[in-house]
C-alpha cells in the first residue's frame, strides 16, 4: 500500500476501535454513511463551546465569529471541488435537498408540458422521485439511459435520447448500488452541445475522488457531508451563478430576503436566496473541518488506497463459489454489491453483523438497478480510505460462514 | 447480542430449505398478500375456513429465511386449529417477537419459541412477523382474493399486541 499509513489514519477515528459482539468492527457501509475523525468531532465541540450564535444577524462578538466561521466553511467547500466563486456554493441539508432545490428552483420555472428530462438507470431514488413529481405536475416526460450487464451506461443510447424537447439531464457521478463511475464530463459536453443543463449527483463521488466542477463544467453538483466524514444534516449544492440567479427560491423565510412588505418581497442575492432560516451552522463548520481533514490526506491518495481495497475484495470474493458480484464496470468506486446463492441478502447481513462486519442489505434506494439485474436486493460492502485488507478478509470469511450456516 | 446460533437454529434453516404448506390453494375462503416495503419481500397466505376450523392453509412468496421459516411454522402450527386459536397465537407471536412478553407468559407458543431471538435484532422483527400480519389480514378479508391483495397488512390493526 505504499506510503499510505492506514493504521495511523484509523487512530483518528474513535469509532473504528469498537467491538461488535466481541468481534472487531469491520465498517463496510461507507456508501450509506462514513465515520467521523476526532478532528471533526473536536471542531464541533470547539464551535459549540466557544463560537456559537446565530449568523448574519447580531453585531456582537459571537454572532460575528459564527458568521465568519460559517462563511469560511463555505470557502473550504468551494476550494474542495474547485468552484470559481464562493456564492456558487449553497449549504443544504444534504444531496436530497440539493436536488429538490434544483427541481423547485430551476425545474418548476423552466421545464414545461411536453419537455423531456433525461435520467439514468443508475440513479438513486433521490435523483428520480423529485423529477417524477415535476413531470407529473408539468406534464413533462422522463427519459432513461439504459445500462449494460456490467452496470455501465450506454452512452450511444444517451446521445440518441436528445431532441428539441430535452430540457434537463440528471446523472449520478458514481452509482451507489454498483460503484460504476460514469463518464460525466463527456455526458455534460454532449448535453451542452444541445444547450441542456446537467445536474450531477456527487454523493458517492465527492468522498472518494478529486472532484473539479470547473473541469467537469457541470451546471449543478450536489453531495452530502455525512458520507464525507462530516456531520449529518449538511450538504452542498454547487450551481453556476448565472443559473442560480435566474432560479426561483426554494424555501421562503428569514435570511433569503432583502426587504419584506405585505405588498412585495425582494429576494436576497445568492447564495442567501436559497438558505432560508437559520442553517445548520455547526454542521457546516464541521463539514469544513472534514474537507480539511480529507484534503490533508489527499483525495488522490484516498482514491488509490480505495482502488487497492476494491481490487483485492473483488478478487477474493470472486474466489468464493456461489457468490455473484453485481456491477463489473471498467471504472468503479470501492463498492462491492453481491448476492450469495440461495441466501436472502437480509440473512447475509444479519450473519455478517454477527461476525462484526457491517454491510448494507436491501435495494439501496436504487430499485431500477435491482430490476435491471432481476434481483430484489443485494448485500453491499462499500469501502473508505480507513478500511484495511484485513477487513476485506473478515468480509470474505463472513461470507463463508453464511454459506456454512445455509449449507 | 444474539449469537447467530440462537436465531439461525437448525429448525429455522430446515423450514427455510423445505417450507411446509408451500404453494397455492384452489378454493381459498381467505387470502392476503403481505409486503415488507423495507426490502421488497412479499408473502401470500391462503386458507380455507370450514365453519371455524382452518382445514387447509398455504403460503408462498419471495422472502428471507426468517420470514419464510416463520410462515412455514405458522402454517404447520395453525392447520386444523380454530380461527380463535389462530388469533391467540398471532397475539402471542407478535408479543414474543417485539419483546413485549417473555416466553413464560406465552402458553401456546410451543416450537415457535425459536423466533424469540429476533427481539434482539430490531431490523429483523418485521421479517418474522410479516406472515402473521398477513394471516391476520386474510382473516379479516372477504372470501375472495380480490382487492385485499393491494393493501399493506403491516398496517392492519392487530388487537392489543
Amino acid at each position: 500500500m505504499g506510503s499510505f499509513d492506514v493504521e495511523r489514519i484509523r487512530a483518528d477515528f474513535p469509532i473504528l476501535a469498537l467491538k461488535i459482539g466481541g468481534k472487531p468492527l469491520a465498517y463496510l457501509d461507507n456508501a450509506a454513511s462514513s465515520q467521523m475523525p476526532q478532528a471533526v468531532i473536536e471542531r464541533l465541540v470547539r464551535y459549540q463551546t466557544t463560537q456559537h450564535a446565530n449568523i448574519n444577524r447580531g453585531v456582537h462578538y459571537l454572532s460575528e465569529t459564527a458568521t465568519f466561521e460559517y462563511d469560511e466553511a463555505r470557502r473550504k467547500l468551494q476550494r474542495f471541488i474547485n468552484v470559481r466563486e464562493d456564492r456558487e456554493v449553497i449549504f443544504t441539508s444534504g444531496t436530497t435537498e440539493a436536488i429538490n432545490l434544483v427541481m423547485h428552483g430551476y425545474g418548476r420555472k423552466f421545464i414545461g408540458a411536453g419537455d423531456e428530462i433525461i435520467l439514468t438507470t443508475l440513479e438513486h431514488h433521490s435523483n428520480i422521485v423529485p423529477w417524477q413529481m415535476l413531470a407529473e405536475e408539468k406534464g413533462a416526460k422522463i427519459r432513461v439511459v439504459p445500462i449494460n450487464d456490467a452496470g455501465e451506461l450506454l452512452i450511444g443510447e444517451y446521445e440518441k435520447l436528445f431532441n428539441e424537447r430535452t430540457k434537463f439531464v440528471g446523472v449520478t457521478h458514481v452509482s451507489n448500488a454498483l460503484g460504476t463511475i460514469n463518464p460525466v464530463k463527456q455526458m455534460i459536453a454532449f448535453a451542452h452541445a444541445h444547450g441542456v443543463p446537467v445536474l450531477v449527483d456527487g454523493a458517492q463521488a465527492a468522498p472518494h475522488m478529486k472532484v473539479d466542477v470547473a473541469d467537469l463544467d457541470c451546471d449543478f453538483y450536489a453531495f452530502s457531508g455525512h458520507k464525507l466524514c462530516g456531520p449529518t444534516g449538511i450538504g452542498i449544492l454547487y450551481g453556476k451563478a448565472a443559473l442560480l440567479e435566474r432560479m426561483q427560491p426554494f424555501k421562503g423565510g428569514g435570511d433569503m430576503i432583502l426587504s419584506v412588505t405585505f405588498e412585495k418581497t425582494t429576494y436576497n442575492t445568492i447564495p442567501h436566496k436559497f438558505e432560508a432560516g437559520t442553517p445548520p451552522i455547526a454542521a457546516a463548520i464541521g463539514l469544513g473541518a472534514a474537507v480539511d481533514y480529507l484534503s490533508a490526506i489527499g483525495m488522490e491518495a484516498i482514491a488509490a488506497h480505495e482502488l487497492d481495497l476494491l481490487n483485492y475484495a473483488t478478487a477474493e470474493v470472486n474466489r468464493v463459489p456461489g457468490v455473484r458480484i453485481l456491477g463489473t464496470a471498467g471504472k468503479k468506486a470501492a463498492v462491492l454489491s453481491f448476492t450469495v446463492d440461495g441466501v436472502h441478502p437480509h440473512d447475509v447481513g444479519t450473519l455478517l453483523n454477527q461476525e462484526g462486519v457491517a454491510v448494507r442489505t436491501g435495494h439501496h434506494c436504487a430499485q431500477p438497478v435491482m430490476q435491471r439485474f432481476r434481483v430484489p436486493a443485494t448485500s453491499r460492502a462499500s469501502f473508505a480510505f480507513y478500511n484495511t485488507l484485513a477487513e476485506v478478509d473478515a468480509l470474505v470469511a463472513g461470507i463463508r460462514t453464511v454459506q456454512k450456516v445455509f449449507a | 447480542m444474539a449469537d447467530y446460533k440462537s436465531l439461525y437454529q437448525e429448525v429455522i434453516l430446515d423450514h427455510n430449505r423445505k417450507p411446509r404448506n408451500y404453494g397455492t390453494l384452489e378454493h381459498a375462503s381467505h387470502h392476503a398478500v403481505g409486503h415488507n416495503p423495507l426490502c421488497g419481500d412479499h408473502i401470500s397466505v391462503a386458507l380455507n375456513l370450514d365453519r371455524e376450523c382452518i382445514d387447509c392453509i398455504a403460503f408462498q412468496g419471495e422472502a428471507c429465511a426468517i420470514c419464510k421459516a416463520s410462515a412455514s411454522m405458522m402454517t404447520a402450527a395453525i392447520k386444523g386449529k380454530t380461527r380463535g386459536d389462530a388469533e391467540t397465537l398471532i397475539q402471542e407471536f407478535l408479543a414474543m417477537a417485539t419483546g413485549k412478553r417473555d416466553l413464560d407468559g406465552l402458553p401456546h407458543i410451543g416450537r415457535l419459541a425459536v423466533f424469540a431471538g429476533v427481539r434482539d435484532l430490531p431490523t429483523r422483527v418485521k421479517c418474522a412477523i410479516l406472515p402473521w400480519h398477513t394471516l391476520h389480514a386474510a382473516f379479516n378479508s372477504v372470501a375472495s382474493t380480490s382487492t385485499e391483495a393491494e393493501e399493506d397488512p403491516m398496517h392492519a390493526p392487530i388487537g392489543n399486541a
